[in-house]
């Protein structure tokens, strides 16, 4: 009977443990992988240089992020998510009917998308259509008329101008945030400069000249490093990191930097986001602090470390204006969520 | 081979034939065994190479004027060559040092400060992307003694960080035991107890083989099918937090006890059954029997099967991406309640960093998950060893 009694006293002790962590004095956060290595260094500053505990972060992708964060308004869902895009309606939706209801949007910055190839090959400029054509799997016909499969092999079959090199491209794969952005702002958008696509932009080849890599950016890196015909997509900070490899690309006579990135003129940038759960901010211990830390200009400001580590700063008015959004924890509406912003619409 | 004498009467013309064939068999098994080996050395050179230089770190020497001013802006105080040259991790951190030993206020200490990532980078003479002067100043400060490198505790005493120089494995290491801990017991007293049950006891009838043939069936398949179970029972329906110990720990003995269970049952099938029944002829209750003469045999095969379940679990990282473990936590847990990573989720995570710094660190993670992984298994050889009985 001694066995009997001891496991359940130890039982019951164990669950009296699970409940009682309740109010939390760590912050929970989730989401993009984009966005990971930035909050996790200010999560990082802020545990060393508050006192307080180091919130965890898990990168759990935008969309992975986004659905945990609305699950539920408990404390035992996350206190903020981390988007390499802006809030969908459908996810607005969601947070609104799990009881989501007060929702504060920060956006903290810009990240590039930057084609690259190896440091060995000549320099190489390509226009949105140019990369639609070698990466979609149906493209207009040469009279334009009717859509075939994408017959082009090598670049200088789309233009003579370009490189006799096979088009081979290494991107992410479907389930990443990188992929979204690309298909949006390159594929989606060309697709519209060719009106027999009906402006609907479908599929991406899968003959073998699109290889899906891996969520990993360092081994797509690699990759062009061993092997120079290839070319690869990937978040512009792995294009910063590895000059010494592989240079960029310029899309559209824009090559990617973090000047033309941050002044809108690079093509393929997007904005990177972080929303917070304000009713959370009663019972979790320094939420506001964090929220305030990660909009201060030492962090995102155009002098401040995350640059160094490859975010691209907002021009300093929209600094201004995104800081003072969430000191006021401006709460999100479906107006705001419909303009794919996070600042109060006028 | 000496030379046959065909004249022999005991000669046979097909030998030579056969002889040949053997020994072509013994080549074609002893180059897939070369194969492997080969791949296996690569791997560990590679390894070695990426991995040993993390084991040292540089450091350098610098005077600081401890006041109130240069606490408040820790970064201000230095040259900007030098503010390229030591770690912001470090600068960080000076005013909790200084607020630890407030006799230092107004006095001008000497520190050995942590070099920044990119400085230790060309120390040891690899790619970096310092300036030129910054160059300059580094080969200077190698010239009167003023930089140096050190035995890298940082990558065993602190956890991960987001600044290169100052991220270390401690937090995946404390995280990891503090998994196994609860994985192991979970995991070994259940499916030894299982086992016992289902070899000792249980009836042998239908009901009985289709468990067996189920709990084989589960010692093969995906080991992230148990993540989702884990994360449906353990995270939404009990409520144990995500990311922790915990969680981590319960999945991994889902993970583990159908192994844990078939090596056991292995174990005991091996005691001679002449046992048992001279148990039963002395007039022994089955228990007795069990407990006594069965067991003690047995143990030695079924620590070894617990002791290798409990390594693969050690070295998993799918399953622990559903419960939440693949997460940035650079404090160690302190109980199996808080937020925990395991040593391969630290690895995964600083594989897929852009500074080179991190690959440097990987690959020395993967050293010390090897080593340990190394030391488990002769343990479970070393048990083998000593205490099989053969009949």
């Amino acid at each position: 009977m001694k066995f009997w009694k001891k496991a359940v006293v130890s039982t019951i002790v164990a669950a009296a443990v699970v409940t009682a962590a309740q109010a939390r004095d760590q912050i929970r956060i989730v989401g993009s992988s984009t966005v990971y290595p930035f909050a996790s260094y200010v999560a990082e500053e802020f545990g060393v240089t508050t006192g307080n505990k180091t919130p965890v972060i898990e990168s759990t992708g935008s969309g992975g992020g986004m659905k945990i964060f609305c699950s539920g308004n408990g404390l035992d869902t996350p206190d903020f998510t981390n988007a390499s895009r802006p809030m969908k309606p459908s996810e607005f939706a969601d947070c609104q009917k799990n009881g989501v209801k007060n929702i504060t949007g920060m956006v903290v910055g810009y990240d590039g998308i930057s084609i690259a190839q190896s440091n060995e090959n000549k320099e190489m400029k390509l226009t949105k259509e140019q990369i639609f054509l070698a990466l979609a799997e149906e493209v207009p016909s040469k009279d334009g008329k009717s859509l075939i499969k994408n017959p082009y092999k090598k670049w200088s079959d789309i233009d003579p101008s370009l490189p006799n090199r096979e088009i081979r491209m290494i991107g992410a794969p479907t389930t990443s945030g990188t992929r979204d952005a690309f298909d949006e702002m390159v594929m989606e958008k060309a697709s519209k400069s060719f009106p027999v696509y009906g402006g609907e932009y479908k599929k991406v080849r899968t003959d073998g000249a699109y290889i899906p890599g891996g969520e990993n950016d360092n081994l797509i890196v690699q990759q062009l490093a061993q092997d120079k015909s290839a070319m690869g997509y990937f978040g512009y900070s792995f294009l910063e990191e590895n000059h010494n490899k592989i240079s960029g690309v310029s899309i559209d006579g824009v090559m990617p930097t973090a000047d033309t990135i941050a002044d809108g003129s690079y093509p393929v940038a997007r904005s990177l986001f972080v929303y917070m759960k304000n009713d959370h901010i009663k019972d979790v211990k320094g939420m506001k602090e964090f929220a305030n830390l990660f909009m201060s200009e030492s962090m995102i400001g155009s002098k401040g470390v995350l640059k160094t580590i490859g975010l691209i700063p907002l021009p300093e008015k929209m600094r201004k204006k995104a800081r003072e959004s969430v000191k006021n924890l401006t709460p999100l509406t479906k107006e705001m969520v419909d303009k794919h912003t996070v600042l109060p619409v006028k | 081979m000496s030379k046959i004498d065909k004249n022999n009467g005991f000669y046979i013309p097909q030998l030579e034939k056969r002889r040949a064939k053997a020994k072509r068999f013994k080549y074609i098994a002893m180059s897939a065994l070369i194969v492997s080996l080969a791949f296996l050395m690569f791997f560990l050179y590679d390894m070695f190479r990426q991995g040993i230089p993390a084991f040292k770190q540089t450091y350098v020497k610098i005077q600081v004027e401890i006041t109130e001013e240069n606490l408040e802006n820790p970064y201000g105080f230095l040259d900007r060559d030098m503010i390229s040259i030591v770690s912001r991790a470090w600068l960080r951190d000076l005013p909790n040092q200084a607020a630890a030993n407030p006799e230092w206020l107004g006095t001008t200490q000497e520190f050995w400060a942590l070099a920044g990532a990119e400085s230790d980078q060309y120390m040891k003479g690899g790619e970096n992307r310092l300036k030129d002067r910054v160059k300059d100043r580094i080969d200077e400060l190698k010239e009167s003694g003023d930089i140096r490198f050190q035995t890298n505790l940082i990558f065993f005493f602190t956890g991960d960080s987001k600044i290169p120089e100052n991220a270390g494995f401690y937090s995946a290491i404390i995280g990891s035991i503090l998994t196994m801990l609860v994985t192991m017991s979970l995991a070994v007293p259940i499916g030894i107890m299982t086992a016992i049950y289902l070899e000792e006891f249980a009836p042998d009838n239908k009901l009985t083989q289709f468990i067996e043939v189920n709990i084989n069936n589960l010692a093969a398949i995906p080991s992230i099918l148990f993540g989702l179970l884990g994360l449906a029972i353990f995270i939404n329906f009990f409520g144990v937090p995500r990311s922790s110990a915990l969680v981590g720990g319960m999945t991994l003995a889902l993970m583990s006890l159908p192994i844990i269970i078939v090596s056991s049952k292995a174990a005991l099938k091996s005691v001679p059954n002449t046992i048992r029944q001279a148990g039963f002829g002395l007039g022994l209750t089955r228990w007795q029997i069990v407990r006594d003469h069965v067991l003690p045999p047995a143990m030695p095969g079924m620590l070894t099967g617990s002791i290798i379940a409990l390594a693969q679990a050690m070295g998993e990282t799918a399953p622990l991406i559903i419960v939440g473990m693949i997460a940035f936590v650079p404090d160690a847990a302190t109980n199996i309640l808080s937020a925990a990573t395991v040593m391969p989720a630290q690895i995964y995570t600083w594989s897929g960093m852009p500074e080179k710094a991190y690959i440097e660190k990987t690959a020395a993670g993967i050293l010390v998950l090897l080593s340990v992984l190394i030391t488990l298994n002769a343990v479970a050889i070393y048990l083998r060893k000593k205490y099989t009985k053969t009949w």
